[in-house]
């Protein structure tokens, strides 16, 4: 019995851990049971429908663990020698199939409004663009004379003091906080996933398709998050890290990228043909 | 002997005996187990600290990532279930003398060793797939993967695929036609429904992955473009083929185990199965809504609003029929006069631990949650609920609860119990701290990842070590069964085993009913 005990523990622990307790974090932490801190609308939302599912299904849980202990108690063979020759009871299979839905609709509603609130903003202020490669993202700024820039990951060695392994990149996305900012996705290549699990947002980076979703950061910060759909060899190696600037701040850092990626021809970008390119030379050499 | 069996070779290879090939399938899903669970074995150790350890090549990561899940699921969990278990007791508990095309069946466990050597092969050409085991394109793409070891893990999927077919078909046919007299539908065994409706969905879903299949090997080896957008193909059409196929798979995979749980739970309570029929037809339901859900493994890939609330709602259904197996199985219970045997402690297990898994899929059928949730560790921690501690659980008490039938010699029950207590606390430990990665976004299939994760991993691998060492008390419970095991009697259990293979002697004789059995025609000895 101890181990169904420790379950017990593991899952009270797994409530508390559930709900968005951590304020200030923008990144996981060690020994971490629950989420990260919520940053954005979205991310602020799914938290709070967690909580509901959580206690939901960790009620659940307790019932049927209930009911097996006291099955296990009640009807071993010492405890009642004799077993009952019941196998029907109509009213109790109406309520085991009834109540479930109930439970049901009571998740649906909440989740349906998530849904429909995290896929698109209406008046978005700005755009970006972002497309995934192996194994690096670039960004694009449409409103910003297609201003684009690629972010690679930083190697261990050169890594600055607080800089987190394997979250860290040399040039991250910067947006400014608490305007709704479209975000498309695309790739040259493989399917990536952009993820940011503290904003709230995931979504496939899929060639030949543009899909769209939308983030507005709450306050400024540094968030991270990685790609999060198989895409090879170095598919844990190409992170995210999204800087959300005050307004001025960021009017600021958009004069100076604007100058240093200005050099950065989008149309030279292997994204438009790369894959041609490849089919092509495929063909070729099975041509020869 | 005088029933002209063959011997030697000869009795195995040429076999049309479904109680051979069912043994054959058996043992070889233990042996392919040992394969994957090493695999398996290998990811933990790498998992286990932070930064690269034992796999330098981290295209070999992604090998085994894939040959893990390609193994466990069409090479270990579907012949352990359906060709072992499947072959072995459905004929035997609707009074067959065999089943309906013996030599057939020779052919879908052959087919299935063909598939074996293609999938090896595909291991050692070129590196190896290292695609996951969803094989999505273009990564898939001889872009991608120029070398044919992804060409060769199709063809296994493929003979695979043919295998479980001419199985399905054949099970569907003995199922159908060749029921001892008396026992109607609706008096058959669960086990024999699961088996019946698990053959339905295999032969209409294992068609739709070989047409996938088949674009994908057209598409990297004769210059088509069904998946690759610039030849105007979409990337997104092969996962819906995929998942079309891939989610009828997961209840390939628990409807047997479903079948198998209700019958250990009903002989060790010593009562008949509570709402056979609601039972019966939870399995159906379950069956025919696993058609129409697929795309929930999609909510991420950026299909319209719309869709994915459909989707949403279409999920959510699967949870009643689902809850009212769970509660069916602790009505059974209930009033009973329970005995804890091995086969009953695994069946316990599976019905808690798959209570767990299945609450988190509710969680994730969330199309908005999903987002948080979809391609981390909770995801893993969620299918592992399911498979590894739902499937894998029923297959261990399958064996326990039917060795003494199969082999003539009951297992050693003090370390049946050791192996059973070794594996539930292993398993737990190993994947229950999955949820917590998954939920501070810990991505599924990297060989590495940020240090802030390194403790709930350490403690997973420490569970996977425990999980391990399960797994050697099993081949020694399975060696003292063969060396030293108690002769077991027609019916070790007593009066709560009441299918018709217990009527007959353990081992059974080669051919099991020579004339139809008595079928008593009450209801209840159905169950």
């Amino acid at each position: 019995m101890l181990s169904k005990f420790n379950w017990f523990i593991f899952s009270l622990v797994a409530l508390v851990g559930g709900l968005p307790f951590q304020a200030h974090a923008q990144m996981a932490h060690p020994w971490q049971f629950g989420f990260q801190g919520a940053f954005s609308p979205s991310a602020e939302k799914l938290h709070e429908f967690h909580s509901l599912l959580t206690v939901i299904i960790i009620s659940i849980t307790l019932f049927v663990l209930g009911l097996l202990i006291y099955v296990v108690l009640k009807f071993n063979r010492k405890a009642n020698p004799v077993p009952s020759k019941t196998t029907h009871h109509t009213l109790l299979e109406v309520v085991w199939t009834a109540v479930p839905v109930l439970i049901l609709v009571v998740i649906t509603i909440p989740s349906l409004r998530v849904l429909y609130f995290l896929d698109r903003v209406e008046d978005a202020d700005m755009t970006v663009k972002i497309v995934g490669h192996q194994w690096y993202w670039s960004y694009e700024y449409p409103d910003n004379d297609d201003m684009t820039f690629d972010s690679y990951i930083v190697d261990k060695e050169d890594l600055e003091e607080g800089q987190p392994r394997l979250l860290t990149v040399d040039n991250a996305l910067v947006v400014p906080a608490g305007k709704n900012i479209r975000l498309l996705m695309a790739s040259g290549d493989v399917i990536h996933s952009w993820a940011v699990p503290s904003l709230g947002v995931k979504l496939d980076a899929v060639p030949g398709r543009l899909n769209e979703t939308w983030v507005k950061v709450n306050e400024p910060g540094t968030y991270y998050g990685q790609c999060s759909e198989l895409c090879g060899v170095n598919h844990g190696f190409m992170p995210i890290t999204i800087k959300a600037l005050s307004e001025d701040d960021y009017a600021a850092w958009l004069l100076e990228a604007m100058e240093e990626f200005a050099n950065n021809d989008n149309d030279n970008k292997p994204l438009k043909i790369a894959s041609l390119q490849g089919k092509a030379s495929v063909w070729e050499g099975s041509n020869e | 002997m005088s029933d002209h069996t063959p011997t030697g070779w000869k009795r195995w290879a040429y076999s049309t005996n479904h109680k051979d090939i069912g043994s054959m399938y058996i043992m070889y899903a233990v042996v392919m187990a040992l394969i994957g669970g090493t695999m398996s074995m290998m990811i933990r150790l790498e998992l286990a600290e932070p930064g690269l350890q034992f796999l330098e090549d981290l295209h070999f990561y992604n090998v085994l990532v894939t040959g893990h899940g390609l193994i466990m699921i069409f090479f270990v969990v579907m012949p352990g279930l359906i060709g072992g278990f499947g072959n072995w007791f459905v004929p035997l508990m609707i009074g067959a003398p065999d089943m309906a095309f013996p030599r057939l069946n020779n052919i879908s466990f052959w087919l299935l060793i063909a598939a074996t050597v293609m999938l090896i092969l595909s291991v050692f050409i070129g590196g190896g797939a290292g695609t996951g085991w969803t094989m999505y394109p273009p990564l898939s793409n001889s872009l991608f993967h120029d070398s044919a070891s992804v060409d060769y893990a199709i063809l296994a999927l493929h003979l695979a695929g043919a295998s479980s077919i001419l199985g399905a078909i054949n099970f569907i046919t003995t199922i159908v036609n060749m029921r001892a007299p008396g026992m109607t539908f609706h008096k058959m065994p669960l086990f024999v429904w699961s088996v019946l409706v698990t053959a339905f969905l295999l032969v209409t879903a294992l068609p739709v992955l070989a047409g996938a299949l088949t674009m994908l090997l057209t598409d990297r080896n004769f210059g088509t473009s069904f998946f690759a957008p610039e030849g105007g193909g979409d990337p997104i059409l092969w996962q819906h083929l995929f998942w079309f196929f891939g989610h009828p798979e997961v209840y390939i995979m628990i409807l047997p185990a479903f079948g198998i749980i209700s019958h250990i739970i009903s002989t060790f309570s010593r009562k008949p199965v509570f709402g056979y029929l609601g039972m019966a037809y939870a399995m159906v339901s379950i069956g025919a809504v696993g058609y129409i859900v697929w795309a929930h493994h999609m909510y991420t890939v950026g299909l319209g609003v719309d869709t994915r609330a459909y989707f949403l709602l279409a999920t959510m259904l699967i949870a009643v029929p689902t809850g009212i197996k769970i509660f069916s199985w602790i009505a059974t219970m209930w009033g009973g006069s329970i005995t804890f045997e091995t086969p009953m402690l695994f069946a316990i297990g599976f019905i808690f631990l798959f209570t767990v898994g299945g609450v988190t899929g509710v969680v994730l059928a969330n199309a908005g949650m999903d987002i948080m949730m979809h391609d981390t560790y909770y995801v893993v921690a969620h299918f592992h609920y399911v498979l590894s501690l739902g499937a894998v659980f029923s297959m261990f008490a399958g064996f326990y609860y039917w060795i003494g039938k199969m082999s003539g010699r009951q297992y050693p029950e003090a370390l049946g119990k050791l192996h059973f207590w070794v594996t539930f606390i292993g398993v737990n430990i190993l994947f229950f701290p999955q949820h917590f990665l998954g939920l501070a976004g810990m991505p599924r299939r990297i060989p590495d990842y940020p240090d802030v994760y390194a403790g709930w991993n350490m403690v997973s691998s420490i569970g996977a070590a425990i999980a391990g060492f399960g797994t050697l008390i099993f081949l020694f419970v399975i060696y003292r069964t063969f060396t030293a095991g108690e002769k077991a009697a027609a019916n070790p259990w007593g009066e709560g085993a009441k299918t018709l293979e217990w009527t007959v002697s353990s081992p059974p004789p080669f051919h099991s009913f020579s004339e139809p059995p008595q079928f008593d025609a009450k209801p209840e000895a159905a169950e």
